[in-house]
């Protein structure tokens, strides 16, 4: 992390030569980390993100990712590695809101008990930041993010953890779009209902807590839900939704961490730009082709 | 305590924005609106960095950002609710835009150091000037007499809008003013607990109220008086504890009624069961 200013300094500009351009971003290794971590962490988040947005669960999801911000506080405030805060914080978080959060039609005094529970963390997460007295520039990375700083270590953990992700959604995905669709139905047919939700949260939390080590707290959802979001504006078949929410959230991920090397702007702005921007066209795709069905 | 001047000065703030938040918010829990009282506490943190990058008053931005949000919310939204997707799509590229401030403003000055945006997040309501302090006070108040004078169609319309409608009553007009009244407070209450904690105020004394009674009116009274009540004693807690921040300690306490109010409606559904003694043949 000391060296990256440094890197930044003498890394030259951008030559509008595309392929000198990326063998640029290469050289540097924080670089090489921050694409690579950044890819795991798309794919993972485009995957459960879709499901995420097919089950109507946004407010918690966006709950989870803003309780990972005490979970980092902390864990730097009693000196342990930040990535540990952030997938306890996740884990128990999800623990916590899965009774409170059914999903879709959830009743008023469910959301009243998610917000409760939103406030509650990043309050505590204040009182950690406060007691470390650590530098104010800290708080604003963990909640707005930081691709320069990302270590070895961080990577292998970031893949090792997308791959369980996605491992289990592969063996879990059918039942799990099934009680998403229709949970009566599904629960009519014997599929368990409860604990599929109850097992989404928490790998909600772990995509939520990944996420966060790239994009910070607050910027989670640019990930976890516009691609998901613009996907499911241009197709409700499930596979091409998936496929389509991963190319978008990779392609995005990219071209955001390509142009933040180059530009003074922070990485955040970037890719919740350009999936906002992906977001709207397709929404105005759609419109143009005759509206909703 | 009381002879501090910034005590005084955030007890003549906080209280009309706590009791604010606490009718708001009631009646964004009746309306299932949390998640778009979430976004505007998120608006209202873009506005006021894109006002300090742009060298105007922090206030003018953040009342002008969640108003005009909260406005299009209620305009785009059917039945003048806002979609959670669509919410949660928007706001995070208006928090995008907030990053983008807090670089631009960051870098802008030689002495730099987010200072401002952690005071946006998280509030300072002990930093208040006499000036802001009433300033605050008034719009607040404002508010507060603005909710009660719709209070009777609003809740008429939270509760069945399809007979409201059918009754003559603008079912929409009202939720559009009511989403600019949550930009309003949201705004208001960004100064004394932060754009990131409001949400707290908003929704748990709102939660709690509607765990223990089902009356609207009590619960609106209830709901404000247990916010005031939390403002209060978060206040003393963080007066008498240093080291805690007014916010954290204010957010703490009105979590804890909520979860008083949980365990209160369990004991009290145990004693009703058990007066009526076994039903079970």
């Amino acid at each position: 992390m000391a060296d990256a200013p440094v890197a930044f300094a003498t890394g030259g500009g951008l030559t509008l030569n595309l392929a000198d351009d990326v063998r640029q971003l290469l050289t540097y290794h924080f670089m090489v980390n921050a694409l690579v971590a950044g890819t795991a962490v798309a794919v993972m988040a485009a995957v459960v993100g879709w499901f995420m947005v097919l089950r109507r669960q946004a407010f918690a999801g966006h709950t989870l990712s803003l309780i990972a911000f005490p979970g980092a506080a902390g864990a730097s405030l009693i000196g342990v590695p930040a990535a540990w805060g952030y997938f306890t914080a996740c884990g128990l978080g999800a623990v916590v809101l899965s009774p409170a959060s059914r999903g879709g039609r959830a009743r008023s005094a469910e959301t009243a008990a998610i917000g409760t529970v939103q406030a509650l963390a990043l309050g505590a997460g204040f009182l950690f930041v406060s007691l470390y007295h650590g530098l104010l520039n800290g708080i604003s990375g963990l909640l707005f993010g930081t691709f320069v700083g990302i270590a070895d270590g961080q990577v292998t953990a970031l893949i090792v953890v997308a791959a369980v992700a996605i491992a289990l959604v592969a063996v879990a995905g059918r039942p799990l779009l099934f009680a998403s669709l229709d949970d009566e139905g599904a629960a009519a047919a014997g599929v368990p209902v409860r604990a599929l939700g109850a097992g989404f949260l928490l790998l909600l939390g772990l995509a939520v807590a990944a996420t966060a080590q790239i994009t910070g707290t607050l910027l989670v959802f640019t990930l976890l839900v516009t691609p998901a979001a613009t996907a499911q504006a241009l197709t409700v078949r499930p596979g091409a939704g998936l496929v389509l929410a991963v190319a978008i959230s990779l392609l995005v991920t990219w071209l955001g961490l390509g142009i933040a090397y180059f530009s003074p702007l922070p990485v955040g702005f970037w890719i919740t730009s350009l999936s906002f921007g992906l977001y709207v066209l397709a929404r105005a795709w759609r419109a143009l082709r005759g509206g909703r069905r | 305590m009381l002879s501090h001047e910034f005590i005084r000065l955030a007890l003549l703030a906080g209280t009309p924005i706590a009791l604010a938040c606490g009718l708001v918010g009631y009646m964004v829990v009746l309306r299932s609106e949390v998640f778009a009282g979430d976004a505007l506490s998120h608006v209202a943190f873009t506005g006021a960095l894109a006002a300090a990058a742009a060298g105007i008053d922090l206030r003018a931005g953040l009342f002008a950002a969640t108003v005009a949000v909260a406005a299009s919310m209620g305009l785009l939204g059917p039945r003048a609710h806002a979609d959670d997707i669509v919410i949660g799509t928007v706001f995070t590229w208006i928090l995008g835009l907030g990053a983008l401030s807090l670089s631009l403003f960051v870098s802008g000055r030689s002495s730099g150091n987010g200072a401002g945006g952690v005071h946006v997040l998280f509030g300072s309501i002990f930093g208040l000037g006499a000036g802001e302090a009433r300033l605050a006070a008034l719009i607040a108040v404002g508010v507060i007499a603005a909710l009660i004078a719709i209070a009777r169609p609003l809740l008429f319309a939270s509760l069945d809008g399809a007979v409201a409608e059918a009754r003559g009553l603008p079912v929409r007009g009202l939720g559009v003013l009511f989403l600019c009244l949550l930009g309003l407070t949201a705004a208001e209450a960004t100064q004394a607990v932060g754009a990131l904690l409001l949400l707290g105020l908003l929704a748990a004394p709102a939660g709690a109220a509607h765990r223990l009674t089902v009356n609207p009116y009590r619960g609106l009274a209830l709901s404000g008086a247990l916010a005031v009540g939390a403002l209060w004693l978060g206040i003393a807690l963080a007066y008498s504890v240093p080291s805690f921040p007014p916010s954290s300690a204010i957010i703490t306490v009105a979590a804890a009624a909520y979860l008083a109010s949980g365990a209160a409606t369990r004991l009290r559904r145990r004693e009703v069961s058990r007066l009526a003694g076994p039903t079970d043949p």
